[in-house]
């Protein structure tokens, strides 16, 4: 099952209050310049994204290689407890496309950084909705399989964070190939156009992926949000009595 | 008010017309362009440095005090050049090899340059060698490495260790910044200072500039 999803822009804008969020700042601050740059961002994010991906479904036996990528991983991750129970698998990569990357630069070189700045933080919380389209569309496909049991539960992982070191990039898009989207890797494991998604999507029981964030390397994760995704998805899930 | 302390005040408020067109009537009133500099423009950005550092202000405030910094220094340049007014220094600046995240790093770019520095902006996915080269050529006398992602934390570790093997440690010094470092992980790596957000990294800076 292969499957390229094209989105339109108005399918992944945040909020104004989200996009300020992700800068440390609420709309109840009142700050009108604040409120206008970040509407600014956003009307500017509604022309230049052209958001798309492609998801690809991979047996557990074909994944173990590609995560296994060039053996750098943590030597324990949460992937590696969930995938021996996990019922499906996909990978995938999305992209909001080169236009908001350029975006970003030329208000950073016309001295306009508060909606440059803004218009990134946008752009990065527009990706993770295009990603969650992605993995919508898995979710109805296996629907459409009748895959989907009560307490099934699915969540994202991508390389470079849970201990999947981001060299494993190299291997899923050996696997992947998502050029029809105009994703493409550096040498240096970062994606083309720079805000851009990747990973895996992990269909299995909402249970597996209830996995204390007590690795080694935990404490020095910057995001620190794996627990409130799983919380978020399992309140999400309508499967779920 | 004092027109330097309007132009800083206003600088403080984000109003970039009103900054620049005060700055030309500073300069229309005959004054050293150094100081407008100093006492209008940096005192402003200082300000807006220390209420950020106290969270007083967001990222937003400070990034439209910094457009307001920069028209009143468009205006300024071909004052300073013509007088010979050289910069506070040289930093060679970048976000290391494997990680695009450069907001952090074009922050304290934007801080350094309202503090006077001439600053050498690599942009992000910056190879070790490249930091080198830049400090280098330009003859920057401070590399400065931003990373967010732990996974890239090495590469800082290995400029250290390539300045070192050049027998550059000596003349250029190096200061980290980014969420997942700390002064602890500087002082383990060999890094000359760390810093946790721009306001700071311009302290940091006047001091590794002092050293050198």
């Amino acid at each position: 099952m292969r499957e390229r999803v094209v989105l339109s822009a108005a399918d992944v804008l945040p909020a104004p209050r989200e996009v300020l969020a992700a800068v440390g700042m609420s709309l109840a601050s009142g700050d009108a310049r604040a409120d206008r740059a970040v509407r600014a961002a956003i009307e500017r994010l509604a022309v230049e994204a052209h958001p798309e991906g492609v998801f690809e479904e991979v047996p557990a036996g074909s994944f173990a290689g590609i995560y296994g990528g060039e053996g750098r991983n943590e030597n324990d991750t949460p992937i590696a407890r969930i995938l021996p129970r996990a019922e499906r698998l996909a990978i995938f990569a999305v992209t909001l496309g080169e236009g908001v990357s350029r975006a970003i630069r030329s208000l950073f070189d016309a001295t306009d950084f508060a909606v440059g700045a803004l218009l990134d933080a946008a752009a990065s919380e527009a990706a993770e909705r295009a990603a969650a389209a992605v993995e919508r569309r898995f979710e109805a496909a296996l629907a459409a399989d009748g895959a989907l049991g009560p307490a099934t539960l699915l969540m994202r992982y991508s390389p470079g964070y849970c201990g999947w070191d981001l060299t494993g990039q190299r291997a899923l898009f050996a696997a992947l190939a998502p050029g029809e989207c105009g994703i493409t890797l550096r040498e240096s494991c970062l994606m083309e156009p720079l805000k851009s998604i990747s990973g895996v999507i992990v269909s299995g029981p909402a249970e597996i992926h209830d996995i204390e964030a007590n690795f080694e390397f935990c404490p020095e994760c910057v995001t620190q949000t794996c627990r409130e995704r799983v919380r978020l998805a399992r309140s999400a899930a309508p499967r779920e009595g | 008010m004092d027109i330097l302390n309007d132009i800083a005040a206003r600088l403080e408020a984000g109003e970039d017309e009103e900054v620049g067109a005060l700055t030309e009537k500073a300069l229309a009133e005959k004054l050293p362009p150094k100081e407008i500099l100093d006492r209008g423009l940096i005192a402003g950005m200082n300000a807006v440095g220390e209420k950020f550092r106290a969270h007083e202000i967001f990222l937003p405030d400070v990034l439209m005090a910094a457009k307001a910094m920069y028209a009143g220094l468009d205006r300024l340049k071909p004052h300073l050049e013509r007088e010979g007014v050289p910069s506070a220094g040289k930093v060679v600046l970048g976000t290391v090899q494997g990680d695009l995240h450069d907001i952090g790093k074009n922050l304290v770019a934007i801080m350094l340059r309202g503090a006077g520095y001439e600053v050498i902006d690599l942009g992000h996915d910056v190879p070790p060698a490249r930091f080198i080269q830049a400090a280098k050529d330009t003859g920057a006398k401070v590399i400065g490495m931003s990373t967010l992602l732990t996974t890239t934390m090495p590469v800082m570790r290995k400029v250290v260790e390539m300045l070192r093997a050049e027998g550059l440690a000596g003349d250029v010094r190096t200061i980290i910044g980014g969420a997942p470092v700390s002064a602890d992980y500087a002082r383990e790596i060999g890094a000359d200072a760390y810093s946790y957000d721009g306001a700071h990294a311009v302290e940091r800076v006047k001091s590794l500039m002092a050293e050198v």
